[in-house]
């Protein structure tokens, strides 16, 4: 019963947001072929519109494009109108993709680790070190920190490829620059969250039931210390598996993320939707998931509607 | 002698930004096999960081402990390593706290709670665990123990999870229980049921049982011997009996009169308080702690400690009225006597 009311609120926000993006996207001026008009003749431009349906009215172009994307047909590139928007966002979405999630699991792994080793070492040299680090990660910005790993790993040392596409390679240096600064966020939240599960007195408990520290931290500290975390990690993930502009320019990957900048600048409108809509998906149905996921981590939280 | 417990000359510090605060002094008791014994005293006397010390679960930092020998069983737990005190800890030695409510990990499912400590330390697997964590849950009265086996925390009320916290202490069957005020966080009809079940099973387990309380009442119904603490010293010790009938400190007369009674003639009957606070424990006074609040103190108590003045066998109590060269404790009790019948008489 929750998740289907839940599924239907989640088409409702995605209804909306689409329905915004539409709105804005027409109160921009200009249209996809405004620098065209000093090239092509007045009726060459009206047949072109036409194609695309821009000669008729708002509400009839808005009812269009809402059939359309029951469908799941997010219409043709203005632009480069041989490709379509599905699969400018199937090809981009690999890409990004696997950027992000790598980014995501080094992000995780080494974030969460290194505020477990924080915490335990509350106000100790290794705690002050950690969080030094993790100060050092988020004020870095990652158009920094690209050329700078380029540098030493793909010109000095060699080891990996300068930038664009192809294999695993390809990825570990975007992943790695893409990666600080939530890094370094998940081991703020972890050590804050773990330090506030080490004084509850069920870990005291579970000190004088004569458990190995690493069972305690283990069994009895993480699963209570990571909700705070697994609240951030949410729309990060989603954030970054959709690309991100910055990263994807400087290594040019053909992420999607550089598709979605691009047809702001080109009124492409058949991607800005499409890229708009696909980011809302994947963030609606991800903030689901880790709602989801709450359930089974904390057996307090109940997941119910109003009135069940 | 069966000892199976002794503490000797413990002192415990707290570094603070304020100065070091001197939380127990020269504490020394003993317990023996099988019995039970009540420490008794009001907030910040010492009783809590005394056991946690010989449990070894104070905080260092903040705490130093700056003096003193835990006898275990004839070995001293101040020097093994932690990872063997971690041995001791939950099988031989465990521990009840005083708030169910947050003792107990909330994501981890209570069964699992109390099976945990069979398989660290009873190298069960999973099963067996499971089989004698069940049977922990049934000896401890908590109805259909296959089911709640696999239940939360947050699924028990109040009096379930204190016996799931007995049931985790007792489930390796250790020699001593620590039970650190396991009823001041449970309603009246709820702690009498706990008290209960702990003697029960001390008799069933043969369990030594340390208890932590200031409600004079429990250690009535429950313990063997009393040891009464102030300001992190111990004032008095003896037997049950003879705290109730002759007791021979001060502190204890005042807080046996402290004692709400219900079968009081007159209606108005006022509580009767200790008058004064706690000694500053950042710098104790040289003398008696309890000399600045007691009625009868002397010249002599508040510049001299007194030594623990032997009354009986096994009873024994820090006040100088306990001198021979001194009142002594029997007149002043005499004439407190007479003062109140007179009092009664005047009401």
């Amino acid at each position: 019963m929750y998740i289907l009311k839940r599924l239907g609120a989640m088409l409702l926000t995605i209804w909306i947001i689409a329905t915004l993006t539409f709105m804005v996207m027409k109160f921009i001026p200009g249209d996809p072929f405004a620098t065209d008009a000093d090239v092509y003749p007045e009726d060459v431009l009206q047949n072109l519109r036409a194609a695309y349906n821009l000669d008729k009215p708002v509400p009839v172009q808005y009812f269009l494009y809402m059939k359309d994307l029951i469908t799941l047909n997010l219409g043709t590139s203005i632009v480069s109108d041989t490709r379509t928007v599905n699969s400018i966002i199937g090809s981009g979405f690999v890409a990004s993709a696997t950027v992000g999630l790598l980014a995501m699991v080094v992000a995780i792994v080494f974030g969460v680790l290194l505020g477990i080793v924080a915490a335990l070492n509350h106000n100790k040299a290794i705690d002050y070190v950690s969080m030094v680090i993790a100060i050092i990660g988020i004020s870095i910005p990652n158009f920094i920190l690209a050329p700078l790993l380029i540098k030493i790993f793909a010109v000095d040392l060699s080891l990996l490829p300068v930038a664009s596409w192809g294999s695993w390679k390809h990825a570990i240096l975007p992943a790695l620059a893409l990666s600080t600064t939530p890094l370094a966020i998940v081991a703020r939240y972890t050590r804050s969250s773990m330090l506030d599960v080490l004084n509850q007195n069920y870990m005291k408990t579970a000190d004088a039931k004569g458990l190995s520290t690493y069972r305690i931290v283990l069994q009895h500290g993480i699963r209570n210390a990571i909700l705070p975390v697994i609240t951030f990690i949410g729309p990060l993930f989603v954030s970054l598996i959709t690309g991100t502009f910055v990263i994807e320019k400087i290594f040019a990957i053909p992420g999607i993320g550089r598709y979605f900048v691009d047809s702001i600048f080109n009124r492409d409108y058949p991607v800005i939707m499409g890229t708009t809509v696909f980011y809302s998906v994947i963030l609606v149905v991800i903030l689901f998931l880790i709602d989801l996921s709450y359930r089974f981590i904390d057996p307090r939280i109940k997941l119910t509607s109003k009135e069940g | 002698m069966n000892r199976l417990l002794e503490v000797e000359n413990l002192g415990v510090n707290f570094k603070t930004y304020g100065g070091e605060v001197k939380a127990v002094r020269n504490v020394s008791f003993h317990v023996d096999k099988g019995e039970i014994v009540a420490i008794v005293g009001e907030s910040g006397s010492g009783k809590s960081v005394t056991v946690q010390t010989v449990m070894g679960l104070i905080p260092k930092p903040p705490a130093i402990i700056n003096s003193g020998k835990v006898l275990f069983e004839g070995k001293d737990l101040m020097t093994l390593s932690k990872k063997q005190l971690k041995k001791v800890n939950g099988s031989k030695m465990s521990m009840v706290f005083q708030d169910p409510m947050t003792s107990l990990n909330p994501t981890m499912k209570i069964g699992h709670q109390i099976a945990e400590v069979l398989i660290v330390h009873k190298n069960l697997s999973k099963a067996e665990a499971r089989k004698k964590a069940i049977e922990m849950i049934k000896l401890v009265g908590i109805p259909n123990a296959e089911e709640r086996y696999d239940q939360y925390p947050h699924e028990f009320s109040g009096g379930m999870r204190q016996r799931a916290m007995i049931s985790i202490a007792l489930a390796c069957s250790p020699e001593l229980l620590i039970a650190d005020e396991p009823t001041t966080a449970l309603d009246v009809t709820i702690q009498a049921q706990v008290l209960e079940l702990m003697k029960d099973l001390k008799t069933k387990i043969n369990t030594a049982i340390i208890l932590i309380t200031h409600d004079l009442g429990v250690v009535a119904e429950t313990a063997e011997r009393v040891i009464v603490m102030y300001a992190g010293m111990i004032m008095e010790t003896s037997s049950v009996d003879a705290i109730f009938n002759n007791p021979k400190h001060p502190y204890t007369w005042g807080l046996l009169e402290s004692i709400p009674d219900i079968t009081t003639s007159s209606e108005k009957q006022r509580l009767i308080p200790i008058e004064g606070t706690p000694p500053d424990l950042f710098s104790p006074p040289i003398g008696c702690p309890f000399a600045p609040r007691c009625k009868y103190a002397m010249e002599i108590c508040v510049n001299q400690m007194p030594p623990d003045f032997e009354i009986d066998e096994g009873h024994t109590a820090k006040c100088w009225l306990n001198d021979p060269r001194s009142l002594g404790a029997e007149e002043i009790l005499e004439l407190r006597g007479r003062g109140r019948e007179r009092e009664a008489s005047t009401n």
